[in-house]
C-alpha cells in the first residue's frame, strides 16, 4: 500500500496521487498557522535544550553570596530619552539600615551594551568542541561582572543561565521518559490489539488498574524510595523511568484500538493471504498507516511529563540540586515569603507554561493532520 | 441495572487488595526503615540511642518481622478499622488523619461543583457561537489553562493578593478557628477560606471539560431531531437546553472517573504550597520520613477514594445511559 516514490517537486496536482502519507500530513498541517508558529518556538526550545552552555552568559553553578536577590537587569533601548542599541543599567547595593535586606538600585551612570557572539567561559559545545563563543554577552564589563538579565537567586547565582541549562534536563526528560512509555505502549498495546482473546484482556485489566492508581501519590511514594545518596544522574534516570511507568497505558490504549480496526482493512487481509508472514504484516503494512498518530500522541504525552517532572522536583522529591531542571529552579518560589521577596523567581514557570503551551498546540495541529478524515 | 451495579460492587473488595499491596510494597522500598531515619534525624541533633533501646523500639513496632508478616499485621489491623500509630508523630493515624481527610474532600467536592459549574456554560457558549470571539477567547484560556502548574496559579494569585490587598491567603482557617472546635463560625470561616484553592485546583478540569462539552454539543446540534426541532420553529436557546445539551452533558459525568483523581492528586500539590490543612503535606511529610504505616495508609486511602469515584460515575451513566445499563443484564 504504502508508495514510496518521491513526487515531482513543485506539481504538487500529480504528486498528491503518489504522496505517501507522512507527506499528505505535513500538507495538511501546513495549513495550522498557530501550530507552525509553534513549532518554531519548541524548535528554539530544543535548540537551547541541544546546547545550553552557548545561550548562557556566565556559569550556572557560580555562587556569589554578596550578589544574592539582585532584580531583573532587563535590557533597555532607551538612555536619557534617546533610541540606543540595546544595553543594561549596572545595579548598585545598598543594605537597608533597619531590615538589613541588600536593596539593588539601578545606576544609570554604568550602562553595559548588548553584545552577540562574546567569548566568556569555556566549555565543549555538544560535548565535543571545546569553545567560550556565547551568544549573548555585554560590552565593557569589569572582571567578575556580568549583568544577570533574569535577576540571581538565593545564592547570587544567574537565573537567565540557570534557565537555559534547565531547558536541557527538563525538555530531555519529557522526550526520554515519553520515548519509553511509547515503546512500551506500543507494545503491550500491539500485542494486545493484534492476538486479542486472554492476552488483550489480560494487558486490559492491568491498564485499568494502573489508571485507577491516583498517579501524584504513587510517584511520590517512587521517587521519595530513590536513596539520598545516588548521584544526580542516576536520580535523573529514576525519575525519567517512575514517569514513564504510569505514562504508557494511555498510548498502549490507543496502539490497540488502532490495530483493532486496521486488522479487519482490506489490505491486511490482502497481505495475509498472499502469504506475508506476521511480522511482515504488523510492520511493513499497520504500523506505517497509524505512525502520525503515535507521533501526534506522542507530542501530546511529552508536555504531561515535564509538568509532572515539574511537580515532583518542586516538591523536593524529584531531581535535586545541584541538577538544575525547571522543577528545581521553580522549588526556589516554594512559599509566599520568597515570592514576595524576589518574584522574578517565578519566570521559570513562564518557560514551562510556554513549552507547553506550544507542545500542546503542536500535538493538537499533528492529530488534526493525521487524521484522514478530517477537512 | 442491579446486576450492573453489583458487578461493580464485587470487583471492589478485589481492587482494594491489589491497591494495599501496591501501597504496602511502595512504602517498604525506600532502603532502611523508620528507625534508621530516626536515628539519623537524632544523630544529627547530638543524641545517641543505644542498640538495646533501638532494638526494643524495633520489636514495639513490629519492624523486626518478615515483611510478609508486617503486611499481615497492616492489612489485619486496617480490617478492624484500626488505621495504625504513626511512628514519628507517636499518635494513631485516626486521629492525624480524620480531620484533614474531611477537609480534603470538601476541597475535592467544592472544586468538583465549580468546575461543572463553569465549564457547562462555558462549554454550551463556545458550541453555540463557534468561531465567534467568544469562542476563541475560550480555546485560548484552554490552553493556557492546560498548560498552568496550579502550583505556580497557586502562587501568583498568593503574590497578587498580598502585593495589592495586603492578604495572606494561606491556610483554610483564621488563626483563631485553626484548633477550635467544629462550630458554624467556623464553617463559615473555612468558607472564606476555601474559594482560592478551589479556583485553583478546579481551572485546568475547567478547560477540558468545557472542551470536551463543546466538542459534544457541536456533534449533537447538526443531527436531524435538533433541524427538526429547529424547523419546527422552536426558540433557538429552548431548542439547545432541551434537547442536546442534556446529551452532551452525559461524557461530562464518565470523566468523573479520571477527574476525581485528578483533584486528588493536584489538591496535594497546591496543599503544599498554600500550607492547607488536607492531607497532602501529611503525606509528603510522612513520605520523607519514612513513617510508613502513616503513609501507606494515606496512599491507600487516596486509592479507596478513586475506586468510589469511578464507581459513583460508573453508577450515574447507567442510570442516564439506557445502552450501558442494558449491556450488564
Amino acid at each position: 500500500m504504502s508508495v514510496s516514490a518521491a513526487p515531482a517537486k513543485g506539481d504538487l496536482g500529480s504528486a498528491v496521487y503518489v504522496a505517501p502519507a507522512w507527506k499528505m500530513t505535513w500538507w495538511r498541517f501546513r495549513k495550522h498557522k498557530l501550530a507552525v508558529a509553534f513549532l518554531w518556538v519548541i524548535g528554539l526550545v530544543a535548540l537551547i535544550a541541544i546546547m545550553p552552555e552557548f545561550f548562557a552568559t556566565q556559569d550556572p553553578f557560580a555562587t556569589s553570596a554578596r550578589r544574592a536577590y539582585i532584580p531583573p537587569q532587563t535590557l533597555q533601548v532607551l538612555h536619557e530619552g534617546r533610541l540606543q542599541w540595546p544595553f543594561v543599567y549596572g545595579v548598585e547595593g545598598q543594605r537597608d539600615p533597619r531590615t538589613l535586606r541588600m536593596e539593588w538600585v539601578d545606576d544609570t551612570e554604568v550602562r553595559y551594551g548588548l553584545r552577540f557572539f562574546v567569548k566568556g567561559f569555556e566549555y565543549r559545545l555538544l560535548g565535543l568542541i571545546p569553545t567560550d563563543r556565547h551568544f549573548l554577552g555585554f560590552a565593557d564589563t569589569p572582571p567578575g561582572v556580568t549583568p544577570n538579565l533574569l535577576g540571581t537567586d538565593r545564592l547570587g547565582r544567574d537565573q537567565w543561565s540557570r534557565l537555559m541549562y534547565g531547558t536541557r534536563i527538563s525538555l530531555s526528560i519529557g522526550l526520554v521518559a515519553v520515548a519509553i512509555s511509547t515503546l512500551l505502549g506500543i507494545l503491550l498495546g500491539g500485542i494486545s490489539g493484534f492476538y486479542g482473546g486472554w492476552v488483550d484482556n489480560l494487558i486490559q485489566r492491568l491498564i485499568e488498574l494502573l489508571q485507577a492508581l491516583p498517579p501524584i501519590p504513587v510517584w511520590l511514594a517512587l521517587s521519595a524510595a530513590l536513596p539520598r545518596t545516588w548521584p544526580v544522574t542516576w536520580v535523573y534516570f529514576a525519575i525519567t523511568v517512575i514517569l514513564a511507568l504510569l505514562g504508557w497505558t494511555r498510548l498502549a490504549r490507543e496502539v490497540r484500538g488502532r490495530f483493532l480496526s486496521l486488522r479487519e482493512e482490506d489490505f491486511v487481509v490482502a497481505a495475509r493471504l498472499v502469504g506475508a508472514s506476521q511480522w511482515r504484516v504488523i510492520f511493513s503494512h499497520m504500523v506505517p498507516s497509524f505512525t502520525s498518530h503515535i507521533i501526534a500522541a506522542t507530542t501530546l504525552a511529552i508536555p504531561l511529563m515535564i509538568l509532572n517532572e515539574t511537580f515532583l522536583s518542586f516538591l523536593g522529591l524529584g531531581l535535586r540540586p545541584p541538577a538544575i531542571s525547571w522543577g528545581v529552579l521553580l522549588q526556589e518560589a516554594q512559599n509566599l515569603q520568597s515570592v514576595v521577596n524576589a518574584p522574578w523567581l517565578l519566570i521559570p514557570g513562564l518557560f514551562v507554561i510556554v513549552t507547553v503551551l506550544g507542545l500542546n498546540i503542536l500535538g493538537d495541529g499533528l492529530r488534526d493532520a493525521a487524521d484522514p478524515y478530517s477537512t | 441495572m442491579h446486576w450492573f451495579i453489583l458487578k461493580r460492587l464485587l470487583i471492589i473488595p478485589f481492587l482494594l487488595l491489589i491497591f494495599s499491596i501496591i501501597s504496602f510494597v511502595l512504602i517498604q522500598a525506600p532502603p532502611g526503615d523508620f528507625l534508621t531515619s530516626y536515628i539519623a534525624e537524632l544523630a544529627q541533633g547530638g543524641t545517641t540511642i543505644d542498640q538495646a533501646q533501638i532494638d526494643a523500639l524495633r520489636r514495639q513496632y513490629g519492624l523486626d518481622q518478615p515483611v510478609y508478616v508486617q503486611y499481615f499485621l497492616w492489612v489485619g489491623n486496617l480490617l478492624q478499622g484500626d488505621l495504625g500509630v504513626s511512628l514519628e508523630w507517636r499518635r494513631a493515624n485516626v486521629e492525624l488523619i480524620g480531620e484533614r481527610l474531611l477537609l480534603t474532600l470538601a476541597l475535592t467536592t467544592a472544586s468538583l461543583l465549580f468546575t461543572w459549574a463553569v465549564a457547562i456554560p462555558i462549554g454550551i457558549l463556545s458550541a453555540t457561537r463557534q468561531y465567534s470571539l467568544l469562542d476563541y477567547f475560550f480555546t485560548v484560556l484552554n490552553y493556557i489553562g492546560l498548560a498552568t502548574p496550579n502550583f505556580l496559579l497557586a502562587l501568583v494569585l498568593m503574590w497578587i493578593a498580598f502585593d495589592r490587598f495586603g492578604l495572606t491567603v494561606t491556610g483554610l482557617f483564621s488563626p483563631e478557628y485553626a484548633q477550635a472546635p467544629w462550630s458554624w463560625g467556623r464553617f463559615v470561616n473555612l468558607l472564606q477560606h476555601l474559594w482560592l484553592p478551589m479556583i485553583v485546583l478546579g481551572v485546568a478540569g475547567t478547560a477540558q471539560i468545557a472542551r470536551v462539552v463543546r466538542a459534544n454539543l457541536l456533534d449533537e446540534l447538526s443531527k436531524p431531531y435538533s433541524e427538526m426541532a429547529r424547523a419546527k420553529g422552536l426558540p433557538e436557546w429552548k431548542l439547545v437546553l432541551k434537547y442536546p445539551t442534556r446529551v452532551a452533558i452525559a461524557p461530562v459525568i464518565s470523566t468523573l472517573g479520571w477527574y476525581v483523581p485528578q483533584l486528588l492528586s493536584g489538591g496535594l500539590v497546591v496543599s503544599v504550597v498554600m500550607s492547607l490543612p488536607t492531607i497532602g503535606p501529611l503525606l509528603l511529610r510522612a513520605l520523607i520520613g519514612q513513617d510508613m504505616y502513616l503513609a501507606g495508609t494515606i496512599i491507600l486511602i487516596f486509592c479507596v477514594l478513586t475506586v468510589i469515584g469511578t464507581l459513583i460515575s460508573d453508577i450515574l451513566l447507567a442510570v442516564l445511559d439506557p445502552r450501558i445499563r442494558m449491556e450488564g443484564a
